[in-house]
């Protein structure tokens, strides 16, 4: 038998709420599907398993907040045999659910199931047109539209009650409420004091020639559809995946008293949210991606982070963070680590400098890239070695 | 598609990128970046909705170049003009 449990999706999350289960006890369950949606202080998030077998059975109702760790199911594995589980005997702080939910599953998205909070739309009216009839945004983005005013027979599609509603408030779809800003605000703050307090940070910056970078992306976009563009984003973030193969000390967390290196390394992407807050979930295994496959899971990663999408995986497995604030004009970023990790590495804006090159002045493409690393892990002389090596490798994009 | 529809195209390809912003309060001469707060991600999702939209692929290079919603509005309507 294997535990499901309560996820840290931060360094400072204690618990969270458990909102809904997506299978059943006796549903087959595969691993990395995801079978659970809870509530954090930074957002709603899927939660993955990580063992196929069969949901034996459920601890923890719906609406429930349980501390970090708490063992919310159990999932016999494949090849085990059932087992008869003693409820009384399980681990979980949640209120034991002796029977299975009875109700028929809604099947939504966190992000649709915040957006209908919102608006004030009730997610059992929705018809929804995903995969297996899962709600997503659109189809209660359409709910609030038909109830707004829309002719009367889109009204009753989406609300098969055809009672009468009010028209929905104009609220922006991707835009934290006043509530989320305050929640996540706190997480951040709680993060990043604990940072500042427990990790002895230091410091290192170092201006990259980008010239060879920036002439090779441009060709490349030139040859390139528009829907498959690269970002210098993309090449920052595969560059720092591959200097940390060199420098692997920085690919890690801290816990307890001891550095654990990390065999998989999965950078996290600082993506700021529209209206204000920050989330930085991870790319999985960054360096095994192609710049492709690296630009396609960067998008993807930004469009479910702004519509709170995020899975648990991606928020409790970065081994390192990337920071750029490049767009903004900002020349220099020094980042907080994100603990447990023991790094971040940020970049500026690209901006044209005077290089000199064997001997003559030229204008050249440059961007600041800077290291702020965890001092009981590691030391100048290492991370100056991390920047050069990240250095090293913009300097061949083609290998990238 | 005349100057209303091209502009109505491409506010609707900002509605995806930035679906906070209010037409009516949108300054058409201003900088799109500095109103909508708008990162490197958002413009590439931008210009991917103006080719959607339009059928017009802006380059990277004259992307830089375009601030301001009137600018975008008037660099489609030339590149429709001349395909």
């Amino acid at each position: 038998m294997a535990d499901f449990v309560m996820p840290a999706l931060g360094a400072d999350m204690s618990a969270g709420t458990l909102l809904e289960w997506l299978k059943q006890p006796g549903d087959r369950v595969e691993k990395g599907e995801i079978v659970a949606v809870v509530h954090t202080d930074k957002a709603d998030v899927e939660v993955e398993v990580f063992t196929s077998g069969v949901l034996e059975e459920v601890f923890v109702e719906p609406g429930t907040e349980v501390p970090v760790g708490t063992v919310l199911a159990r999932i016999r594995e494949d090849g085990a045999s059932p087992t008869e589980v003693a409820r009384s005997a399980a681990p979980g702080a949640g209120k034991p659910s002796s029977t299975p939910v009875e109700e028929p599953r809604l099947l939504i998205s966190p992000s649709a199931r915040q957006l209908a909070r919102e608006l004030g739309v009730d997610p059992a009216t929705i018809r929804g047109s995903g995969p297996g009839g899962r709600i997503q945004r659109k189809d209660v983005e359409a709910a609030a539209r038909a109830r707004a005013g829309a002719p009367a027979a889109a009204e009753a599609a989406a609300s098969p009650t055809g009672a009468a509603t009010t028209p929905a408030p104009p609220a922006p779809p991707s835009a934290p409420t006043a509530d989320r800003q305050a929640a996540m605000r706190r997480a951040i703050a709680a993060s990043m004091s604990r940072s500042k307090r427990e990790i002895p940070h230091f410091y290192l910056g170092q201006t990259i020639d980008m010239s060879k970078a920036v002439a090779w992306l441009q060709q490349e976009n030139l040859r390139r559809p528009v829907t498959e563009r690269l970002l210098s984003g993309a090449l920052f973030i595969k560059a720092v995946a591959l200097a940390l193969r060199e420098v692997p000390e920085l690919n890690a967390v801290w816990e307890g008293e001891e550095l654990v290196t990390r065999q998989d390394i999965n950078v996290g992407v600082a993506i700021a949210l529209r209206g204000g807050g920050l989330v930085a979930p991870a790319i999985h295994r960054t360096d095994e991606l192609s710049l492709d496959e690296l630009m396609h899971a960067l998008r993807d990663l930004v469009s479910r982070a702004r519509s709170f999408s995020l899975r648990a995986s991606e928020l409790s497995d970065p081994t390192i963070t990337v920071t750029s604030l490049g767009e903004r004009g900002v020349e220099s970023v020094f980042g907080v680590i994100f603990p447990p990790q023991v790094a971040i590495v940020g970049f500026g804006t690209l901006v044209e400098r005077p290089w000199i090159s064997e001997g003559q002045v030229l204008p050249c493409p440059v961007v600041h890239a800077s290291l702020s690393a965890d001092h009981r892990v590691t030391d100048g002389h290492r991370a100056a070695a991390f920047l050069s090596t990240i250095d090293r490798h913009l300097q061949e994009p083609e290998e990238l | 598609m005349n100057q209303d529809e091209i502009r109505a195209a491409v506010l609707h390809a900002l509605s995806e990128v930035a679906p906070e912003a209010d037409p009516a309060t949108l300054r058409p001469d201003l900088s799109l970046r500095d109103q909508l707060d708008i990162d490197s991600m958002d413009s590439l999702n931008f210009v991917i909705g103006i080719h959607e939209q339009t059928g017009v692929d802006i380059p990277e290079a004259e992307w830089a170049r375009l601030q301001t919603l009137d600018q975008v509005v008037d660099y489609v309507a030339a590149a429709l003009e001349t395909a």
